[in-house]
């Protein structure tokens, strides 16, 4: 026996995307917070060496970074091994101990994140260990790339 | 007299619909500039300053494993030469030996690794030394880990920061590198 069948309502298909502006704006808001403009133009060439033992630094307001390598030169050239902390090359290494000391009042929980070029020689690390164990910064970390497993 | 028309009535509102296209266009932007590079690398601790009238106590010879490492990259253990490839298995070695070995240490908390660099030894090969050195720890702290029913060393650490237990594997295989300051300075 064949019924009837009624037509169901015609219901809306339609996504309401009145609300879509306010979740690309939420988004937008995050990518603006989290987003760190690079503040400081390293002068120094400074290629990581490549690791295994890596340890992630996520608090990046603890970090202090110390740029050590060849300086960079117009024309692609590269000039002898030199530090850079901050926005400036330090010319005398005895001043490290002063800057390092003076962040570390800031911020007691600093970490100093040590860039150095692999093809730099230990004598100025070694140094540069020197200082900041004067200026009592003693969490350190050796910046280096993620090793792809041969 | 003719009678005013009365005008139509403009609607007097800012279309939105381009709204979403112009938060899309800036978000776009944002995803592309963002570089969220989190900082990786090799952690250490250096020791303190030691005070002029502190004299460090003293350490046996044998709970040291002097690694050596020269201006050309080469490697010497314990005066042995040797390649960077070996040292995660002597390190093992040197840590668990638990008094076994006469040459070795007495025990795992005893343990102490020393590299010892010359000035002109190049930093990637120090860096090789210590990462080889840091994954002998990792791996020891990894098979603990497995003793203990965990999966590995990191979901131990997360279990422990959750209970706030005490990490007994850290206590256990203390990661102990010294590095040395190079003969004649």
């Amino acid at each position: 026996m064949a019924g009837h069948f009624k037509k169901k309502t015609k219901t809306k298909e339609e996504i309401p995307t009145a609300s879509l502006p306010d979740i690309i704006f939420m988004l937008l808001i995050f990518f603006m917070v989290t987003t760190v403009l690079r503040e400081t133009t390293v002068q120094v060439r400074t290629l990581l060496p490549k690791a295994e033992a890596l340890t992630k630094i996520d608090q990046k307001r603890l970090v202090t970074y110390v740029y050590i390598g060849p300086k960079k030169l117009e024309g692609n050239r590269i000039g002898e091994t030199s530090v850079q902390i901050d926005d400036a090359l330090v010319e005398d290494l005895g001043n490290v101990r002063t800057i390092m000391y003076s962040k570390l009042v800031e911020q007691p929980r600093l970490i100093v994140s040590l860039k150095v070029d692999e093809t730099s020689e230990m004598g100025v690390v070694l140094d540069i260990h020197g200082e900041l164990r004067e200026a009592g910064t003693l969490r350190i970390n050796y910046s280096s790339k993620r090793e792809i497993p041969s | 007299m003719p009678v005013l028309k009365k005008k139509p009535r403009v609607e007097g509102e800012i279309p939105t619909s381009s709204m979403a296209d112009i938060a899309f266009l800036l978000l776009i932007f944002f995803l592309v500039t963002t570089t969220i590079d989190v900082d990786t690398g090799i952690g250490m601790v250096l020791p303190p300053k030691l005070e002029d009238d502190v004299i460090p106590p003293p350490i046996r010879e044998r709970n040291v494993l002097k690694i050596l490492v020269n201006e050309a990259g080469l490697v010497l253990v314990e005066d042995q030469p040797s390649a960077v490839q070996l040292i995660r298995q002597e390190v093992m070695t040197h840590v668990l030996n638990e008094g076994v070995d006469p040459r070795y240490a007495e025990s795992a908390g005893k343990a102490l690794i020393s590299i010892k660099t010359s000035r002109e030894t190049p930093y990637s090969a120090y860096v090789n030394v210590l990462d080889e050195v840091w994954m002998a720890y990792f791996e020891m702290w990894d098979s603990e880990a497995r003793a203990l029913g965990y999966l590995d060393y990191k979901t131990y650490v997360s279990a422990i920061t959750e209970s706030g237990a005490e990490n007994i594997i850290r206590d256990k295989i203390k990661a102990a590198i010294s590095i040395a300051e190079p003969d004649g300075t």
